[in-house]
């Protein structure tokens, strides 16, 4: 594989450090100047990361050596197929969120702005830096300023149950993060070297025991991220935060940062070959299918919006996971495009729920009969979005789960295909009372007049939408995910 | 010149403690630029040597009066006393210029003098123990920086002058200990000089007399440098001292006592005498890791701030023990390593303490709330140290930590591995319950809850310049030594570890 050196990955990096020093010194007394900092650092990431893409592309990968550690460890980005998917991911959805967050904060007139932006453009730095990560190591570094980053997002609002849920937070990714490094050390002493290497590069060094034992702290690490049961518990309580922050980091950047990290391990550490000789990917299977199913189940019985979404979150991090653990080629491109695809979907949901409850402060399902009428457009966004999770065409859903059907078939798992289907009758059957009570539900009085939330909150939902349907029709265009997935299947299965 | 160099960095601390007794009797005013010049001297010496070793890659030597070793008195600079020597300058300068202010409020000014003259035998008796290569001379100077370390103690708030006492009966027994175990090695090797003992002792290994001399060595020291169960002394020491004292003492002092423990069992001492002959690592890391999570739950404990960091650090000491366990290249790369970061690691967050102290005249964890307002830029160097030794990377406490751990996997030793994850775990507690306080304060009860919602601006810290930019200095120390952290292990550790 052709190798281009270039700093350009630490310059990406560099644009939302830079872009957060900045906020904090535009400070509160230049709220228009902090905001200003806030796009141009978004934006700046996102063509950076974009002028990478024809590399990529070209079957290249990009690699800069930020600096040398000791004996064959340094702090390495490099850029290949799989982190170029979700550094575009994040960093565009960056953009539009940015746009989303400056609505609903300056309506809602929140505290603590600065901060709030601050900490986004680092949590950005960490997501960025966990994709762009060339080994254990610098992944570990960026996985932990991800975690520390949101943490002040997490308890934004400040209040008592804010601060629990924050505290949950810090306790389930910190002792994560504890499992990876043991396993990370772990890894160095059995092979001397922590490089991703698709395909996987521990194979034959250790005992077929000891591997496993790494593999299973290495995903309890990196799972408690990914929020697989019964490691999940955090992920409802942070729902607490400013919806902005539920958009865009619980659904796109920290979670899906867990279940790239889980993907990596699984696919750049161990390899399919020596996770189907050890026999641990069946374990893994049934560990995501149990927290799909229940995952779901609990969701029928949240009335809280967020919660709802939250646990479908939970669900479809699990099917990520799931389409990785079989091991088939489909089933990798599957759970690859289901990470890019289910941040579109998700983030739209997330940002209706959000306009919703800066539109009318309502936060439970139960109150929101007849909202369709009154908020069009972003119940609209919100059904499509609804429609795509559960997989109906013409949305992007569609797509990535019939890979993750098709990588089933292909590992001739069929009872794993029931519970990708039976996952998806269940998130219709959450999702279609919300559409219904919304458009159907007869209210009492008179129709209300249409009144949506300010354009800087409907805009970006309906900009995701509209490219959820786009990569469902193309699902090559613009990104290029289609691609990338695909090379990335290829050099780890060995076929590029 | 350069030479000369070894016993001008403890000469002149020393002679210039002397100058500033006597400039003190003019005129108060010229302690404080004395003190400058000496230890920007000491920075000076220092890092031309560790140029000098890192290039030359031999250690200088030094006869002291011109005495050939063994009789005379050696000063051996290699790689690792290089590295320590520059690290304890360059803290024991940016903590000088940042006690200058904390002085005015705490220390009565005709005591300044007084102050400033132990303030530089202190740093005189540190930089003599590193430089040494005498096993006498080492506990001549040891005792140098202990009578300094009570009596600059004993300066601190009420309470001080009994801390400071206890500080005596203890660290009197550990220089007693010391002494009578370098008695033990006179009297069965006929020599004092470190390098002269080395080639000697192998032969006398299974000898009783070495085995207690040993013992006595290494509990004397480990008196001093407050491992556990020997560090009760330290907490309400270090707490009652002077903010600038506890500033400088903590990092300092118990990491030279680290360095010596070191120097005695792989340089004076074979290492296999302690790793293999008896199992003297095994038991340190054993007392270590109690002692960490003792340490640890103890810091749980605490209200006060500044006596919360004194358990930190006993659980850091517990840290470079881990290390010495270990006992292979791994372990003991993170343990030198650890030496240096946790020397910046203390100073930042005793010297935060210290600023807290000097703008709200509390130590009190609980009356920190929302400090951030009023000091943000303390609080954000708080977050620097904390993360650091919480073990956040690039922050320089994560990287000894990853050696330390990969010291302990490659040795096989499960129990001090678990040991370390957990205490980062409980330091992460620790340290975020702070953290939650000054940046979220819980509301007390709900009604509050919507009250500080609205816009209040912040204030900058209403802290001297003079204080904050050592601190600010010592803050980025933290990032750079994370980050470059293998250039050090290239250029310096790597060299300063025996084969083994």
């Amino acid at each position: 594989m052709e190798i281009v050196h270039s700093a350009t990955p630490l310059v990406a990096l560099i644009a939302s450090l830079l872009g957060a020093v900045l906020i904090l010194l535009a400070g509160a007394k230049r709220p228009n100047l902090r905001e200003f900092w806030t796009m141009a650092a978004a934006v700046t990431q996102f063509s950076l990361i974009y002028s990478m893409l024809p590399h990529i592309m070209q079957g290249k990968i990009v690699v800069f050596t930020i600096i040398e550690l000791y004996q064959g460890i340094s702090l390495q980005l490099t850029v290949d197929s799989f982190g170029m998917l979700f550094a575009l991911l994040a960093s565009f959805l960056w953009i539009i969120v940015s746009v989303y967050s400056i609505g609903y904060m300056r309506t809602l007139n929140e505290h603590a702005q600065t901060r709030y932006f601050f900490c986004f453009a680092m949590a950005l730095f960490g997501a960025i830096g966990v994709a762009m990560a060339g080994n254990v190591l610098t992944l570990y570094m960026f996985y932990e300023i991800l975690t520390i980053a949101t943490f002040p997002l997490v308890i934004h609002k400040e209040t008592t149950e804010a601060l629990r849920a924050g505290r949950k937070y810090l306790a389930y990714l910190l002792t994560g993060a504890a499992f990876v490094l043991f396993s990370m050390g772990l890894t160095y002493y059995l092979t001397g070297s922590l490089d991703f290497i698709a395909g996987g590069f521990v194979a034959g060094s250790g005992s077929q025991d000891l591997l496993r034992l790494l593999f299973v702290a290495f995903i309890i690490g990196f799972g408690s991220k990914a929020a697989i049961m019964p490691l999940h518990e955090w992920l409802p309580s942070a729902m607490v935060a400013p919806t902005p922050v539920s958009a865009l980091l619980h659904a796109v950047a920290v979670v899906k940062a867990g279940v790239f990290c889980c993907l990596r391990v699984i696919l750049y550490i161990f390899g399919p070959e020596l996770l189907m000789n050890l026999g641990l990917w069946i374990l893994l299977a049934c560990f995501v299918s149990i927290t799909i199913i229940v995952a779901n189940l609990i969701a029928l019985t949240q009335d809280n919006l967020k919660k709802r979404l939250a646990f479908s979150t939970i669900n479809n991090l699990s099917i990520i996971i799931l389409g990785a653990a079989l091991l088939s080629p489909d089933g990798i491109r599957g759970a690859m495009l289901h990470i890019s695809f289910h941040g579109f979907m998700k983030i739209t949901l997330f940002m209706c729920a959000g306009a919703i409850y800066v539109a009318t402060r309502k936060e439970n399902i139960s109150e929101m009969g007849g909202i369709g009428r009154q908020m069009p457009f972003t119940m609209a966004a919100f059904a499509i979005g609804a429609a795509g999770l559960t997989g109906i065409p013409p949305v992007c859903g569609f797509i990535s789960k019939w890979y993750l059907c098709l990588g089933t078939l292909e590992a001739g798992q069929i009872i794993f295909l029931f519970v990708i289907i039976a996952s998806a009758l269940l998130d219709a059957a959450y999702f279609f009372p919300v559409i219904y009570n919304a458009f159907f539900k007869k209210t009492a009085g008179k129709t209300p007049r249409i009144k949506e939330a300010p354009v800087l909150l409907v805009a970006p939902l309906i900009v995701t939408t509209a490219f959820s349907i786009l990569f469902c029709m193309f699902p090559d265009a613009f990104l290029h995910f289609f691609s990338l997935a695909t090379r990335s299947v290829q050099t780890i299965m060995g076929v590029l | 010149m350069i030479e000369q160099f070894p016993a001008l960095i403890v000469v002149t601390p020393l002679i210039f403690a002397f100058l500033v007794t006597m400039a003190g009797l003019w005129n108060r005013k010229l302690c404080f630029p004395l003190v400058l010049i000496a230890l920007s001297a000491s920075v000076v010496f220092a890092g031309g040597m560790l140029a000098v070793v890192i290039s030359g890659d031999k250690p200088i030597h030094y006869y002291l009066g011109g005495w050939a070793p063994p009789w005379g008195i050696e000063y051996v600079i290699d790689h690792l006393n290089a590295l320590i020597l520059v690290s304890v300058a360059v803290i024991s300068l940016l903590v000088a210029v940042y006690a200058q202010k904390t002085l005015e409020q705490e220390i009565h000014e005709s005591k300044l003098p007084q102050f400033y003259t132990l303030f530089l035998l202190q740093i005189t008796g540190l930089f003599g123990i590193t430089a040494t290569g005498d096993m006498f001379n080492l506990y001549v100077l040891l005792e140098i920086a202990s009578f300094s370390a009570y009596a600059i103690i004993a300066m601190g708030e009420r309470g001080a002058d009994f801390a400071a006492f206890r500080y005596v009966l203890f660290g009197t027994i550990g220089a007693c200990a010391y002494l009578l175990g370098t008695g033990y090695l006179y009297i069965i090797t006929g020599s004092l000089n470190m390098a002269d003992l080395t080639p000697l002792l192998p032969h006398l290994f299974y000898s009783k007399a070495l085995l207690v001399g040993f013992a006595f060595l290494i509990v004397g020291i480990g008196i001093k440098m407050g491992i556990f169960p020997l560090h009760i002394w330290l907490p309400d020491a270090y707490t009652l001292a002077p903010s600038a004292v506890s500033a400088l003492l903590a990092p300092l002092f118990t990491k030279v006592g680290a360095y010596v423990i070191i120097r005695i069992m792989f340089t004076v001492f074979d290492p296999s005498f302690a790793i293999k002959l008896y199992p003297v690592t095994d038991v340190l890391g054993w007392l270590a890791a109690i002692g960490i999570l003792f340490a640890c739950v103890m810091a749980l404990a605490q209200s006060d701030f500044k006596r919360m960091l004194c358990y930190v650090i006993v659980a850091e000491m517990g840290y470079i023990l881990i290390g010495l366990a270990s006992a292979n290249r791994f372990g003991l790369t993170g343990a030198i390593l650890h030496i240096v970061n946790d020397m910046f690691m203390m100073a930042c967050l005793f010297t935060v303490a210290g600023a807290i102290f000097y703008q709200t005249g509390t130590r009190n964890i609980y009356q920190f709330r929302y400090l951030h307002r009023t000091m943000p830029i303390i609080s954000a160097l708080f977050i620097v140290g904390a993360l650091s030794v919480v073990g956040i990377p690039p922050l320089c406490g994560f990287f000894s930590k990853w050696y330390l751990i990969l010291g302990a996997i490659q040795a096989k030793q499960w129990g001090l591995v678990v040991v370390m994850l957990l205490s980062s775990l409980l330091m992460a507690i620790l340290f975020f319950r702070v953290i939650e306080i000054v940046y979220f304060a819980p509301p007390t009860d709900q009604r509050h809850a919507h009250h500080k919602h609205g816009k209040t601006g912040i204030v900058m810290d209403n802290v001297p310049l003079s204080m904050v930019i050592p601190m600010v200095l010592i803050g980025i120390g933290i990032i750079l030594l994370g980050i470059f952290s293998g250039v050090i292990i290239k250029h310096v550790i790597a060299f300063a570890i025996p084969s083994m």
